[in-house]
């Protein structure tokens, strides 16, 4: 059994118009030493369905899920305080701003130390001893004159060191990191993103790795889900969506990317805007946006099994050619021949 | 931080100068002069009355007098009543007692209940408690000092009796001032039931005097507090696993705070001013009635140095507050 299985997540928020429907059906697993990266444009849902899985969505949060399992636990079934329990222990998270994520009000020292209190019941001296380890495990300088700054005093890639040691305070099984590095300088994001593979090998732990940057998910990942709108649209190797990519979302982000663009045209993009809570299309909603929808796609949409990446798609790719279309799949062979 | 505290300090000299010029015109500007109003409704012969007036120094030009007041002050001389010739400054110290208790307990009243009642309704936004709470607190706001404690006084004492009308103990005790604090005085007096008569006789114009700031509080804690739990280090905070109390009463209590001191410390300088109203109606014997009763008489000599000591008070309490601050806020600390 995996370390972590969300079957048929749904996320609904209501708002002043109807249901918002955030995060619409995702599944996923994720193994103990595994990196698992969840891919997707704003809004479509990434940080939503973790935050769920937290269970750090605001209270008028509709959530529903067929399965939701964490280290041999329901958490659709655990009471809010056994829920407390698990999260910053056993399951940690880091944020995107870390910034604004420190509390400006504590000391470096007080806000590590308050977790080990909590949940692994330290004294005042092995708080100490602990926090200085665990600073030094995030490659923080000096950590015995960290301990005593406020979050003002230190920069944004300190900031995500200091996050990163809380979240690893209690030895997690899972670490969630929600964009850790779009805030910070490129040079640091690298920085950053080194530390936390290193520190999921070390520990062994899975780690789920959010981005929106193609670049952090070739460079870190194992396994790569692709959301769209809510919904998961495809799931493979890392190696395998970058050689091929089975759902004409993903071919289409790949095909964006600045590194892949061919010098002296233009920077294919991906035409039309994400759908949003009141023009969400029947059938797949990609097909406003997609070159290769038929009207079968704009009634309805199927997955597909394994062999294409669980694509949610009604003709997945095939090193580019979508399997089964009714024009192209024949025309575009035809030009390969 | 001390030098911080100097260069306050430093900036209070032009304001003490600005203040005494205000309050020195302000209350000749009144019509009328002491003379005039303590021959009453006799008429005065104007050759008596300009005797009089002269004897006081009060027919000199405007200039001198107040170049003369200075001059007094600068050594600490805060003059002397023209009424009951006693010294400004040793009336203003026994006196001051009195209404520091009255504010501190309101002050006291205001925070112990509106940071809660604002915490309460943040949390519960939207819910018919945030509602209950803010509407009262609009009523409290809106509601004129004067008419409260008259309701008050009509309910608590006229119909039920439960409290005492006016005064700040019961006439069946006494005892030597020690501190000027009645609560404290009737605790080392030793005499039995005079500290619950104390009590009883704060009660009711604590409550009005700390309606207004209470609304207040209650008001900014809210907003602070809807702004604070929206922020990232509160989310933070929960996914360490904590209790919602002290995600709450800690992490975002704290940075709700930093404006809500602001407020606590501006409410102190609105308690002296609605200290004035609240000790007439009870006939609180504090600096309050003391400067009405002065400003009636035309006392110039009271009513210029009282609203000088006045203001310095106000002036030191904003410094204590900013030092505050800069405890309750790492960022301003140096």
């Amino acid at each position: 059994m995996p370390l972590l299985e969300i079957q048929n997540l749904t996320v609904e928020f209501p708002t002043i118009s109807g249901l918002f429907r955030a995060v619409d059906g995702v599944s996923l697993t994720c193994d103990t030493g595994e990196i698992l990266s969840i891919v997707g444009e704003s809004g479509s849902g990434k940080s939503v369905s973790m935050l769920a899985l937290m269970g750090l969505l605001p209270g008028n949060a509709r959530i529903t899920a067929d399965r939701m399992q964490f280290d041999g636990k329901d958490l659709l079934t655990l009471s809010a305080r056994q829920r407390r329990s698990v999260i910053g222990k056993d399951m940690a998270m880091i944020f995107q701003e870390p910034m604004s994520s420190l509390n400006p009000c504590f000391t470096v020292g007080y806000q590590l130390g308050e977790t080990l209190r909590l949940h692994m019941g330290l004294g005042r001296a092995a708080r100490r001893a602990r926090s200085i380890e665990l600073l030094q495990l995030v490659g923080i300088p000096a950590p015995e004159d960290r301990l005593g700054n406020y979050p003002h005093q230190m920069s944004g890639g300190m900031s995500q060191r200091v996050m990163i040691a809380m979240a690893l305070a209690c030895n997690p099984k899972l670490l969630i990191a929600d964009e850790p590095t779009t805030a910070l300088d490129v040079t640091i994001q690298a920085q950053i993103l080194e530390l936390l593979v290193r520190l999921q090998r070390e520990n062994g732990m899975a780690l789920v790795l959010i981005t929106h940057d193609m670049g952090v998910v070739a460079e870190t990942a194992e396994r790569v889900q692709v959301q769209y709108a809510g919904q998961k649209v495809e799931e493979q190797p890392v190696t395998g969506l970058f050689t091929d990519p089975h759902h004409p979302y993903t071919a289409a982000l790949l095909a964006s990317l600045p590194e892949r663009a061919v010098v002296g045209q233009r920077l294919p993009s991906i035409p039309g805007v994400v759908p949003g809570q009141h023009d969400r299309p029947d059938g797949c909603l990609f097909s406003p946006r997609c070159a290769f929808a038929t009207d079968l796609c704009r009634r309805e949409v199927h997955a597909q099994g394994p062999d294409f990446g669980q694509a949610l798609c009604n003709y997945p790719l095939r090193l580019g050619i979508p399997t089964g279309h009714p024009t192209m799949s024949v025309a575009l062979a035809g030009e390969d021949a | 931080m001390l030098r911080f505290i100097f260069g306050r300090l430093l900036v209070l000299i032009p304001t003490f100068i600005g203040v005494s010029i205000i309050a020195f015109a302000f209350i000749r500007l009144l019509p009328g002069d002491p003379v005039m109003l303590m021959s009453g409704e006799r008429v005065m012969a104007p050759e008596r009355h300009a005797q009089i007036m002269a004897e006081l120094g009060l027919d000199r030009p405007m200039y001198i007098q107040y170049f003369d007041y200075l001059v007094g002050l600068l050594q600490g001389d805060f003059g002397k009543s023209i009424i009951s010739k006693r010294s400004v400054l040793t009336d203003f110290l026994t006196l001051f007692p009195a209404t520091v208790e009255l504010s501190f307990c309101a002050i006291v009243l205001a925070v112990a209940l509106g940071i809660p009642a604002g915490m309460l309704a943040a949390v519960k936004r939207g819910t018919w408690l945030d509602q209950t709470i803010m509407g009262t607190a609009l009523v409290g706001y809106s509601m004129p000092i004067f008419w409260w404690g008259l309701l008050l006084i009509i309910f608590f004492s006229g119909y039920l009796g439960w409290t005492p009308v006016s005064g700040r103990i019961s006439l069946m005790y006494f005892f030597k001032p020690v501190t000027g604090f009645m609560l404290i005085d009737s605790l080392i007096s030793g005499q039995a039931g005079a500290f619950k008569s104390a009590v009883t006789y704060l009660i009711l114009p604590t409550i009005v005097l700390a309606t207004i700031p209470l609304a207040v509080i209650a008001r900014q804690t809210r907003s602070a507090m809807l702004e604070v739990l929206g922020e990232d280090y509160v989310r933070t905070a929960r996914s360490k696993g904590l209790s919602p109390f002290r995600v709450v009463g800690l992490h975002a209590l704290r940075n709700a705070m930093i404006p809500v001191i602001t407020t606590i410390g501006l409410q102190i300088g609105v308690l002296l001013a609605g200290a004035i109203l609240t000790e007439s109606i009870f006939s609180w014997p504090g600096i309050g009635k003391w400067m009405v009763d002065s400003v009636f008489k035309r006392d110039y000599a009271v009513v210029q140095g009282g609203l000088l000591l006045i203001a310095a008070v106000i002036m030191i309490v904003n410094l204590v507050v900013d030092v505050l601050y800069g405890l309750v806020n790492p960022r301003i600390r140096r």
